[in-house]
């Protein structure tokens, strides 16, 4: 085996060592991630649609509290056009009435911890 | 030739700083009239509670109120009084009302038991005095109101407040909130959390649906209670507080300082 040959291969191997993060996390990705949250039984439609919910549902949520707390509003209007009472525990919480299989699973797999339930109680009084 | 450049531009220079020194004035001037304006605006509505004192020195009537208004919205049970949370409690006449006695009033009457509250005032000092808004007149009816998601928990506001309305959570609230039989805290108000001032709110959420306070709702039920509070629009020429203030004598905390109290008391 010529030099030529030995310092490819152990470029080689360096190079894969050092990408170990980047395909060890692509690898990962697919299988370990998206956690399982339990949906709603009796319900399928919430306020917007669900691509909307999971990538926006913090905008909305802020929106509703500046309007209710703020400007003194409750009702929301949907894009569908149906009308929803604006609150997290009332509404929200009356379908995803499971916090920590609903809300927590998804908030521990994005690695963020938001503080609505620092202040806001559960519906029926329970605390977390 | 040079000389009257030299002049011109010295005058010129003093004219334009001459201008600069008057402009702040000229934005104060616009500044209060534009304040003027806001509130006069936020005359259409206001709440406003009338106390009767005779009818509170009733003990029942004044704890069922307090009970009330603390399960409503889950007020913590603080015992060390450097940190309680209070919405609505007891203070002594002498201490409500400084101006009302001298030293020679009957210390029965030094000593009374008054009700005392936030007075969402007309204008409400501590209010101007929130740096983040999280505090704020409602122009819709007069409520001061508080956005706990916003509060800072400076205390300005507390120290701006000349009744001592407001609190502030030294401490993590929840611990204190008294919880029913299975744990449960006595109402879906959210609580609120370390490091942030609270107060009474004219319970904006009953109204919202159309309720009397609590603290109203509560002494209403106890013999002796009814007409102790009364709460009502101060805009409606119709509405019971008008008629009680236009028939009785009412007097307000600390008139003298000009905040405007929307809470009355009959003497």
């Amino acid at each position: 085996m010529s030099d030529r040959t030995k310092v490819l291969i152990a470029v080689v191997v360096v190079l894969v060592l050092a990408a170990f993060p980047t395909w060890q996390a692509l690898g990962a990705a697919g299988e370990a991630g998206r956690p399982d949250l339990e949906m709603p039984e009796n319900e399928t439609q919430c306020v917007e649609d669900t691509e909307f919910m999971t990538a926006r549902h913090m905008e909305l949520l802020n929106q509703w509290r500046n309007a209710v707390v703020r400007e003194g509003d409750t009702e929301y209007t949907s894009t569908s056009g149906e009308t929803y009472t604006m609150s997290l525990t009332g509404t929200c919480m009356d379908c995803h009435n499971n916090r920590e299989t609903f809300c927590q699973r998804c908030h521990d797999y994005a690695d963020v911890a938001p503080r609505c339930w620092d202040c806001h109680v559960e519906p029926g009084g329970g605390e977390r | 030739m040079s000389e009257d450049r030299r002049t011109f531009l010295k005058e010129a220079g003093c004219a334009v700083l001459g201008l600069g020194c008057g402009l702040p004035f000229v934005r104060g001037a616009l500044a209060i009239t534009q304040h003027g304006s806001e509130e006069e605006a936020q005359s259409s509505s206001q709440w406003a509670m009338v106390v009767d004192l005779e009818k509170c020195l009733n003990d029942e009537v004044r704890a069922v109120s307090a009970a009330a208004c603390h399960r409503e919205h889950n007020v913590p049970d603080i015992p060390d009084p450097d940190d309680e949370i209070d919405w609505i409690w007891d203070e002594k006449y002498q201490d409500v009302f400084p101006d009302q006695v001298h030293e020679h009033s009957p210390a029965e009457m030094r000593e009374m038991p008054v009700l005392v509250l936030c007075n969402h005032c007309t204008n409400p000092p501590c209010v101007r005095v929130c740096p983040t808004k999280a505090t704020w007149k409602r122009e819709s009816d007069g409520i001061v109101m508080m956005d706990q998601h916003r509060c800072i928990g400076c205390r300005y506001c507390m120290a701006a407040c000349p009744y001592g309305s407001r609190s502030f959570n030294w401490r993590d609230p929840r611990a204190f909130i008294q919880r029913d039989d299975n744990g449960e805290m006595p109402s879906d108000f959210p609580t609120r959390t370390k490091g942030v001032v609270e107060k009474c709110n004219f319970c904006a959420e009953r109204l919202r649906e159309g309720k009397q306070p609590a603290c109203v709702e509560a002494v209403h039920a106890v013999a002796g209670g009814e007409g102790a509070l009364t709460f009502g629009n101060l805009a409606d020429p119709d509405s019971e507080v008008n008629r009680i203030l236009g028939e009785k004598h009412t007097i307000s905390r600390r008139v003298s300082l000009g905040t405007g109290p929307n809470v009355f008391y009959v003497v």
